[in-house]
């Protein structure tokens, strides 16, 4: 754990420039205010930062990018810090900038059905105040109570609903950006179809920070489907499940949850959240379907006859909202509750083409096995994004290991099947090192040009996305 | 201020005393923010929130920085509510860290002369004695009546208090006369037959000067079907020490309640506030590294039950209860949904009453400010939080605030006073409400009697 650096601080005329901008209440170089902003919510990663900035507006963003851009000061913008790449951890110390004054909804448009937001907006406030008006943000990451709008895109956070309606990358229309060297550009609009020039809106999102600051976004909205159904449906076999999975995308169906859960996942669930999900079975998918009336039924029954045709030892459809709510609920607690078994979870997000699963979810079993460590996995099984968690104790260097090494036979595998080392959660530090297994040199090379291209002097949340040394792969080659 | 050596003599007793799992079971993700009150108002700061105090904790341990002032008021600016626990997915009982770190700085910090006296007068020397508090009530009782009150208040000389306190002592109830809280009743025999044999948690300020509160308790056990027993021997819980970092004074108080109520044969335990009974509910972990008093405050705390939940299991809502028809709405008392985790039964018995439409208001789970002694030590935050809480109130258009402990039920007081609602709105603790309500329906039976009779 890399938690003081030694190299310069702000220089002194810097630092007056810096509260020229934002006002002394503004800026905190204070051990404590700089503690609590060396983390997030990545095991294992700690490092201070050397400031800790909250600007009031575009332009003053724009005045510190160029402060920090002449004394290449590393700037790592950060919304709440749920991130779980290490992605807003100031390794390289610099100033992290907050977003706490710039936390608005500037506009809900219902006749373009766009919303326009400040990056420091919390994700449930606006799922929240774009529904008051009949209208839906479907992207609904498993923080989505605390984590921003701003995280979201710099991360392109997925979440339950992303099997249908897709992931915050597919609803962001345009971005204001503040660049590196303080130039501030707008991308994209309230508009359906714009081919004028490159997309950058889509380049900068889930550039995690590494490519400029955003400043507003605005985001597609679609209307509020109708009605929506849940069911729960259970395993005697963890194959099964996956194989139901599969079944019903093959079926043309296309849900907007497709859920799972293993039996070690379910435990700890039901110990947290008490809502009597069953624990002696080994897999639970959550199947949730929304539309109009008649769609959501026939979908429902389709999928009950599916599960049930795979060996489901129960399919049962929850009577009310609460109970739907409720099992929401328990899945979304799921990584959170994991954390109670040990004092260190660790939380992977492989993801494999959604025909794979089965392979997938068997090989992190055996993988678990060889290492003799207990992998609890659930995740979007219904997009392939399946996360693998591991508790453990980071005090427990023997174990942290192994740890290591059945990660990075899981990623080797997931990379193996067509999948990817990360489906939502960021590359940040954590990844960084297994980047080149996805991408190979030439991709990492065509990234690093534009990188170098918008960031020559790489303030912009550096140590991120780029490994200093790349993992050998010595588990396959490919 | 505190000065190097007392940092260094803090730090070393942070690493022997916190609970080094318990902090490395914070996973850090982020779930307790938007619970956390100090955390909304001070506009997102990290360093007021439960993560960012835990973090702060676990780097004074991990010697990454100093006990410092800074941390200190992180610290201090907590209110305690321990809603954080409520939403915290992982477990953290952060409520026994924040406990242990504030009594490691207290015992380390020298306080400044005028600070320690009052803190020995009002931690040692009061509310431990409860013959004391009686006098204290009493003398406050006097000034209430003999028309010092009035002339305090006319001549301005209130002024020369604090504001908080000025405030706090316009909504200080009528309080009792000694002879009043002398001759306290020891065991009562229910109305009719025995359904349950409880004991009665009295307190200290709760036995003097809100008094009233619980006569109506003890009335609303003996109606529900309770033989109740009140040991005399009991005494103040010492949550205010143990909130306050005073930890000893707090055990020694804990062994005086467990010894005065375990050879008791009841049931239960009943408390009337939230703050005493989660306080109560937690004297094992207060006790455990003692060994010999260990599991007598386990079979202590398994017996604390708040008095609407001994209500509702004896179906207390299904008596009649009938007040004036108003519109009410229920403020939590943290300690009590957030410790004894006690939430539905408050609302099921308030429901029950004839007359009465409940509403919920907004964030009733979030603290409302007065959190102990908060509201006199950090009367900015404090306010700001209150303010809150009345616009939430407000916009239920509830005439009644109903809470369940009395800290909470000042501050309300304090609320409407701020909110200039004084005429038109009232607070009252639940048990005063739900004895109105049964008086009422006896009232409203014994007219309809009458009036079939005639």
């Amino acid at each position: 754990m890399d938690v003081e650096r030694v190299r310069p601080l702000i220089p002194n005329e810097a630092k007056k420039r810096l509260i020229q901008v934002v006002g002394a209440e503004n800026y905190d170089d204070t051990k404590t205010g700089r503690l609590v902003y060396s983390y997030d919510a990545t095991p294992q990663f700690q490092s201070l930062p050397d400031a800790v900035i909250a600007p009031r507006n575009t332009k003053e963003v724009a005045e510190i990018a160029k402060i920090c851009n002449e004394y290449r000061i590393p700037i790592v913008p950060r919304g709440s810090g749920t991130n779980l790449c290490a992605g807003t951890c100031p390794v390289e110390g610099g100033i992290v900038l907050l977003f706490n004054h710039m936390n608005r909804i500037l506009e809900i448009d219902e006749e373009n059905l766009t919303a326009t937001v400040q990056p420091g907006v919390v994700t449930l406030d606006l799922t929240k105040a774009v529904e008051e008006k009949g209208l839906f943000y479907p992207p609904d990451p498993g923080s989505m109570k605390i984590s921003t709008i701003g995280g979201n895109i710099s991360e392109n956070s997925g979440g339950l609903r992303g099997l249908k309606y897709g992931v915050t990358r597919d609803y962001v229309l345009g971005l204001e950006v503040v660049l590196a060297n303080g130039d501030v550009i707008r991308t994209g609009g309230k508009l359906a179809k714009d081919v004028a020039g490159y997309d950058l809106t889509r380049l900068f999102v889930g550039s995690e920070g590494t490519l400029g600051i955003v400043t507003e976004a605005t985001l597609k909205l679609i209307p509020m489907p109708e009605t929506k159904q849940t069911m729960l449906a259970l395993y005697q076999d963890l194959e099964a499940a996956a194989r139901s999975v599969s079944k019903i995308i093959a079926n043309k169906i296309i849900p907007v949850t497709l859920e799972f859960l293993d039996q070690p996942t379910l435990e700890v669930v039901e110990d947290f959240a008490r809502i009597g999900l069953p624990t002696d079975v080994k897999a639970v998918l959550l199947i949730e379907q929304d539309g109009p009336k008649e769609v959501v039924e026939r979908d429902m029954k389709k999928m009950a006859d599916i599960c049930r045709a795979e060996q489901a030892v129960s399919v049962q459809l929850a009577r009310s909202e609460e109970e739907a709510e409720a099992l929401r609920t328990a899945r979304r607690a799921a990584l959170s509750a994991l954390a109670r078994l040990k004092p260190t979870t660790i939380l992977e997000d492989a993801t494999v083409p959604r025909s794979e699963i089965a392979k997938m979810v068997k090989a992190i079993n055996e993988i678990a096995e060889k290492y003799q460590l207990k992998i609890c996995t659930f995740g979007h099984a219904g997009d392939g994004n399946l996360h693998p968690t591991c508790p453990t104790d980071a005090r427990n260097r023997e174990e942290m290991e192994r740890v290591e090494r059945a990660f990075e036979e899981i990623f080797a595998k997931a990379i193996e099947l067509g999948g990817t080392i990360t489906g939502e959660h960021g590359v940040g530090v954590m990844k960084a090192p297994y980047l080149e297994w996805k991408l190979g040199p030439a991709g990492i090379a065509a990234m690093k040009a534009v990188k170098q291209a918008l960031d020559p002097n790489n303030i912009m949340n550096p140590g991120k996305v780029f490994a200093k040394s790349t993992r050998k792969r010595v588990v396959v080659t490919r | 201020m505190t000065t190097k050596i007392e940092r260094a003599l803090i730090q070393k007793a942070f690493q022997e005393r916190m609970d080094e799992d318990e902090l490395m079971n914070c996973m850090r993700c982020g779930f307790c923010l938007p619970s956390c009150p100090t955390y909304i108002e001070s506009g997102q700061q990290e360093a007021q929130s439960p993560r960012g105090r835990i973090a702060l904790m676990k780097a004074v341990v991990d010697g990454l920085i100093e006990p410092d002032e800074e941390v200190e008021r992180a610290l201090n600016l907590c209110l305690g509510c321990r809603a954080c626990e409520s939403v915290c997915p992982s477990g953290v009982r952060y409520g026994h860290l924040l406990e242990e770190a504030r009594d490691i700085i207290a015992q380390h910090k020298k306080m400044p002369l005028p600070v320690r006296l009052i803190r020995k007068l009002v931690f040692a020397g009061l509310f431990p004695h409860q013959e004391r508090m009686r006098k204290a009530t009493a003398f406050l009782g006097w000034y209430q009546r003999s028309g010092l009150r009035t002339l305090a208040r006319k001549t301005g000389l209130l002024r020369l208090l604090p504001a908080s306190f000025r405030q706090m002592e316009r909504v200080l109830p009528d309080v009792p006369t000694a002879k009043e809280m002398k001759n306290r009743p020891h065991r009562l025999n229910p109305d009719g037959t025995v359904k349950k044999r409880v004991a009665f948690f009295a307190g200290c300020l709760m036995d003097t000067m809100f008094m009233e509160t619980n006569d109506a308790t003890l009335r609303l056990l003996q109606l529900a079907g309770c033989e109740v027993i009140i040991p005399p021997s009991q005494g103040c819980c010492g949550a205010l020490h143990g909130h306050g970092g005073e930890k000893e004074m707090a055990k020694e108080l804990a062994k005086r309640n467990i010894s005065a109520f375990e050879q008791l044969d009841v049931d239960c335990i009943v408390t009337n506030a939230g703050g005493c009974g989660a306080f109560l509910l937690e004297y094992d972990h207060l006790l455990k590294d003692d060994s010999e008093w260990r599991d007598r405050a386990e079979a202590f705390a398994a017996k604390i039950k708040d008095i609407s939940e001994v209500l509702v299991e004896l179906g207390f809502h299904q008596l009649p209860l009938r007040v004036a028809p108003q519109t009410i709405t229920y403020q939590d008392s943290c300690h009590l949904r957030n410790v004894m985790k006690t939430a539905a039964a408050p609302r099921r018995l308030l429901r029950a009453i004839d007359g009465v439409e409940f509403r919920e208001m907004n964030d009733a789970d979030r603290c409302c400010g007065s959190a102990g002694i908060y509201n006199l030590v950090e009367p900015e935050m404090s306010m700001q939080i209150l303010d809150h809480k009345m616009e939430m109130a407000k916009q239920t258009k509830a005439t009644t605030i109903v809470t369940a402990n009395p800290g909470c039920l000042l501050q309300m007081k304090l609320g409407i006073e701020r909110a200039g609602l004084s005429g038109s709105v009232r607070a009252v603790h639940i048990v005063d409400l739900l004895l109105e309500a049964a008086e009422g329906a006896q009232a409203t039976q014994g007219e309809e009697r009458i009036r079939q009779t005639s």
